[in-house]
């Protein structure tokens, strides 16, 4: 490590590592540089002249975004010349901005508008006609207003360097410059929104939030995704009970500053007009609509009768659901019921890799992970498509610490663009690609593998056998579907494991095993739909469906009971990497109810005492009694995630597991997907014009 | 073809083949001294010939007048990375025109020029960026750099030396920024032509990011008499710090405008009333601008100076890139500082504020102000508005656009009041012009 360099910034001593720049180093010392073009993790622009610096011996103002600290350098960040030249850039800025603030989506929440609040230029000389170029939509969820535009280049930069998707560039030339979809007229590309999310003004506005309500008219409720299993933190701006936006507002969460299209827009299903609101109550072949008494009553009387008369009854759980609710849900059927049969959609062999990790400590990758290590070996998954906040993560370790990415798929791969090398092996044949690379895994020092539902059963074993065979740290991540899906498994939502992977003292049916079954008495589906493509084998099972759709399982339900989805609910969920994180309720739904209340309700209602039933004394039981999950409630509780330290030990292997993923792209999302109007309007969605 | 015949008082160094039959070619070029100069730097290391050109006080032609020899010494020669050498022919600067002279009539001595340098840093591939704008010299210099592949002064084992060059021309599209060294590679790689963030500077990582040679096409031409002839020589024609000569670009109220090749040094009144023939109809004197657009003008009052850069500097001008215009007393200022931001407007890139905003707001303010539209106040803020774009933009194209307003507007501010005070019914502009100038 070479001596830190010393520098004097405001009368100020400040020491900083020889590289830093002197915006950063001022930042440590609490003094902020204003700039707009500046945005760390980004390359450098250096075009906005609004972090113009007093450079003691310079012959003129320096821009503190691309100076470099120097030994003995003295900085003014505040002299009269800086304070001048600021006020005067923004006098420019300003010259031509359509100072539509009071219109405008960013107003309230906009650099520039804090800026000339802080810098000044209040008063305005221009008397001439300003530039205007007409309001452009690119997509169903971008709009471009070139007026309100400050030619920062963030947008640019976050879509090319960040997600390598490189859909924007520049065109025309001086003040006509304009930033410009690379297709020329309209977006094809991620439909991310991060260019909006990181647009320092107005220019770049969002289809369904646009003109809809005042930043300091909603509240900010920080909370999990739904979708996909990366367990990126997204802001809900909620206003009477509606979510307006999606963002990324304080950049807090594992996430920092990205969110896919899923997370900033696949909001609208709680609004979505064939939402269940009242319970459904089959009478004479017809579902009608029911009190919540009666419905609760029934379903109680018939699960008593079938569970005292000997009946199956079989319950599918979900993967979306919180930790608490699946907690509760298994003891309601372990308990409650005696019954074995419980299980939920497996879409990775988390099991497997639990087992064949057994006896050894830190060798589950953190989200964080993926950033730091030094090379990552990526089998079998399409990360860009399925979990594209990981892809973004190893997209930013090679873009800042070049770090070496190994892909071996099955086909091309956003990954590939940048990977050291790129595998190609045909479904099933994924393992025996790995023999070519041990020796450049093994210079790398360590590893982080990441595998999808490829690598299951036997072949895990394998793999965490030619890991060990490295003689690095090697680190491993097994990639789940859901936002809980990772976290039904560690509830025991699995007919052969309890929760904390402890073994089931009695074996029950798989998914796949209750839907064969002729004799099953009793389904019971919360918030799953196997029977999307599979038909249930008894005609005489009684079903009951909990979910916030009339899904193909609903349709085939005898009583129905409208849930909350996650974004109006409180609770935990856990990560495809094993991050436990808090959901924060955003809204009610009108008629609908969280899982947990229905479980409490029907237990009640089947005089069945299960515990506690409000989430927070859930999971203070869950952090009694679940391996891994004793984690520290401050963490949750301040917006973090805490990494669950897994089972250390053999964990029972059941053959009848199936496991597979559900192939979502990044604009599908299981059943609930189809419930998401933008995430099926985006042409870049399956049956859209821009198949890829 | 040339502008105009020798004139007795010029210095003939880098021009001295101008005019001679056919001296475009090889066949000519070589009976000239031509190529002497490479054959004897292959015998020279390359320290030998670094020095040469530093000793001679060579110093680059296309504006800044950095010493040619010292940043051919900043390229890390032990860099394992391919070097290159870049010829800058993007001769953009209002006023200028003396590239495209050189290329046209003697393409070899800048082919021969290149050579030397890449034996410098070991480089075996160059680039000349010419402009878009000079499509015919294009034609030109790839006949003679065809010429020079056929006879062997260009490609592998160049006359049996054991030195291999490849060397290809590359068009611009029209943009001035792109003669700004960085932005020129960005160019010559594909790219938007946007300036780079400097340091690192091109002599470390240049084309490709690796590490270049860039001079302007009069720098590479001097090289060939500098190695043939020693520094010494070339340095003594100058003056102390500034060597040789350079090409004067005359034009404007003048009876014989035309490119003069001059020592450093050269009195510039002699150069207007010599070399020029003096003002054109007899007029007054009423400025110059003495090195290219950029260069804050002087007033005729303030001519009385030899062109070299300490003097030069002294008032408060530069020496630009050579190109100098002669207005005499007819010239409406208030016209011609609107003319020169009407450039600048149309040139600047977009990428920074200041130049961005500052260029626009000013064409439209002075676009008023010709008008007859204004008060003594928007005089006011035309130099102020310059002056807050000085110094603060990303490249000098800023202050390209910044350094004459200023200079005009502080010189010739009477003018600009005159033009306030003429009576109000010759001030109605016609309706198309208080619409918006884009």
């Amino acid at each position: 490590m070479s001596n830190p360099v010393n520098l004097t910034i405001n009368g100020q001593p400040v020491q900083a590592p020889p590289g830093t720049l002197v915006i950063d180093a001022a930042k440590t010392v609490g003094i902020q540089i204003p700039a707009f073009c500046y945005y760390q993790g980004l390359s450098l622009q250096a075009a906005c002249r609004m972090c113009l610096v007093d450079v003691e011996k310079a012959p003129k103002l320096l821009a503190a975004c691309t100076l470099l600290v120097g030994e003995g350098m003295v900085v003014n960040t505040e002299s009269p010349a800086v304070v001048k030249a600021r006020k005067d850039m923004l006098e420019f800025l300003l010259s031509n901005h359509p100072l539509d603030c009071p219109v405008c989506d960013k107003g309230g929440e906009c650099e520039l508008q804090d800026m000339v609040f802080r810098y000044g230029a209040g008063e305005s000389r221009f008397t001439e006609v300003k530039l205007h170029v007409d309001e452009k939509q690119w997509s169903p969820v971008v709009f471009f207003d070139a007026p309100r535009c400050i030619l920062c280049y963030r947008c640019v930069r976050i879509c090319d360097e960040g997600l390598g998707v490189k859909a924007l560039g520049i065109t025309n030339r001086g003040a006509y410059s304009e930033i410009t979809p690379n297709m020329g007229t309209h977006l094809e590309c991620d439909e991310c929104g991060s260019c909006i999310d990181i647009c320092p003004v107005g220019a770049l506005t969002s289809g369904i939030y646009r003109y809809q309500t005042r930043p300091w008219e909603m509240e900010h409720v920080g909370t999990i995704c739904t979708h996909c299993g990366d367990g990126c933190k997204t802001t809900l701006g909620v206003r009477n009970s509606e979510i307006i936006r999606g963002n990324n507002r304080d950049r807090s969460g594992i996430n920092g500053e990205f969110l896919c299209i899923k997370g900033r827009y696949g909001f609208d299903f709680v609004n979505h007009q064939e939402r269940l609101q009242s319970p459904l109550v089959r009478v004479d072949g017809k579902l009608e609509e029911a009190s919540w008494s009666s419905a609760l009553a029934l379903v109680a009387a018939k699960f008593s009768s079938i569970e005292s008369a000997g009946g199956k009854i079989g319950v599918v759980g979900s993967s979306r659901t919180t930790n608490e609710e699946n907690f509760y849900l298994q003891k309601f059927v372990r308990q409650g019921l005696h019954s074995p049969h419980i299980d939920h959609r497996r879409s990775g062999d988390v099991a497997g890799l639990l087992d064949a990790l057994s006896g050894k400590t830190g060798a589950l990758a953190a989200t964080a992970d993926l950033y730091t290590a030094n090379s990552l070996l990526v089998i079998g998954a399409d990360l860009a498509q399925q979990h594209p906040f990981l892809a973004f993560q190893i997209r930013a370790n090679w873009r800042h610490h070049q770090s070496r990415t190994y892909v071996v798929a099955s086909g091309p791969v956003r990954e590939d663009s940048f990977a050291t090398r790129t595998v190609q092996a045909a479904p099933g044949t994924e393992m025996d690609a790995l023999a070519g690379l041990a020796d450049s895994l093994r210079a790398a020092g360590n590893l982080v593998i990441v595998f999808g539902d490829a690598v299951q059963g036997d072949a895990v074993r394998r793999l965490v056998d030619f890991g060990s065979g490295l003689g690095i740290p090697v680190k491993y991540l097994c990639l789940v579907d859901y936002s809980n899906s990772r976290g039904a498994l560690d509830m025991g939502l699995a007919p052969d494991l309890l929760p904390g992977y402890r073994p089931a003292p009695e074996t029950g049916m798989t998914v796949a095993q209750m839907l064969a079954d002729k004799d099953l008495a009793a389904l019971w589906v919360v918030g799953a739909n196997p029977l999307e493509k599979t038909a249930l084998a008894s005609s005489s099972a009684f079903v009951v469906v909990q979910d916030l759709f009339l899904t193909e399982t609903a349709q085939r339900a005898d009583v129905i009971f409208p849930a909350a989805s996650a974004y109006e609910k409180n609770g935990t969920v856990t990560n495809t990497c094993g991050e436990v994180q808090r959901l924060q309720k955003g809204l009610g739904v009108m008629g609908a109810k969280p899982d947990l209340d229905i479980f409490a309700l029907l237990a009640r209602h089947m005089r069945l005492n299960l515990g506690a039933t409000q989430p927070d004394k859930i999971f203070e039981e869950i952090r009694a009694s679940v391996s891994g999950y004793n984690v520290a409630p401050m963490v949750l509780a301040t917006g973090g995630a805490a990494l669950t330290n897994p089972v250390n030990g053999r964990v029972p292997q059941s053959a009848a597991a199936a496991i597979a993923s559900s192939r979502d792209t990044l604009f599908t999302s299981g059943t609930l997907g189809r419930y998401s109007k933008i995430l099926g309007n985006v042409m870049e969605a399956p049956g859209g014009l821009y198949q890829r | 073809m040339l502008y105009n015949p020798p004139h007795p008082a010029e210095t003939k160094i880098l021009t001295r083949r101008f005019g001679l039959p056919n001296s475009e070619s090889l066949d000519t070029y070589l009976a000239n001294d031509g190529y002497k100069a490479f054959l004897k730097a292959t015998g020279m290391t390359s320290e030998q010939i670094v020095d040469e050109v530093k000793i001679s006080n060579l110093r680059g032609r296309g504006g800044a007048g950095f010493p040619a020899g010292m940043k051919w010494s900043f390229v890390p020669r032990q860099s394992p990375k391919p070097k290159y050498i870049v010829v800058n022919a993007d001769e953009s600067e209002p006023g200028t025109c003396k590239d495209r002279v050189l290329m046209e009539n003697d393409p070899h001595q800048l082919i021969e020029g290149v050579l030397i340098a890449g034996k410098v840093i070991d480089a075996h591939r160059g680039w000349i960026y010419i402009r878009g704008e000079y499509r015919y010299l294009i034609d030109i210099m790839d006949r003679a750099i065809d010429e020079a592949y056929k006879n062997g002064y260009l490609g592998r084992n160049i006359r049996g030396t054991g030195f291999d060059f490849e060397l290809s021309t590359h068009t611009g599209a029209g943009a001035y920024e792109c003669g700004e060294e960085s932005a020129l590679l960005e160019s010559l790689e594909g790219k938007r032509g946007i300036p780079r963030i400097r340091p690192p500077f091109p002599a470390v990582s240049g084309a490709f990011q690796c590490p270049t040679i860039l001079n302007n096409v009069e720098t590479f031409c001097a090289v060939p008499s500098i190695i043939l002839h020693g520094g010494q020589k070339f340095a003594d024609v100058g003056v102390p710090k500034a060597g040789g000569t350079r090409l004067l670009c005359l034009s404007g109220h003048i009876n014989t405008p035309g490119v003069y090749e001059i020592p450093l040094g050269f009195p510039m009144m002699r150069a207007i009333n010599e070399l020029g023939g003096g003002m054109l109809g007899g007029r007054k004197l009423k400025a110059v601008v003495p090195g290219g657009s950029s260069c804050p003008i002087l007033k005729a009052e303030e001519c009385d100076i030899n062109m070299d850069y300490d003097s030069m500097a002294k008032a408060k001008t530069m020496l630009g890139s050579g190109g100098m215009v002669v207005l005499d007393e007819t010239t409406d200022m208030v016209q011609f500082a609107l003319r020169i931001m009407r450039f600048y407007q149309h040139e600047s890139c977009g990428w920074c504020i200041p130049c961005r905003e500052g260029t626009l707001w000013l064409r439209k303010l002075l676009t008023r102000l010709n008008q007859g539209i204004g008060t003594s106040d928007d005089i006011s803020m035309v130099r102020e508005l310059a002056g807050n774009m000085l110094g603060r933009t990303f490249c000098p194209l800023g202050d390209a656009a910044a350094m004459p307003t200023i200079s005009i507007v502080e010189k010739f501010r009477d003018e600009f009041e005159a033009r306030l005070a003429r009576p109000a019914s010759s001030r109605m502009p016609a309706p198309g012009d208080l619409v918006s100038i884009a």
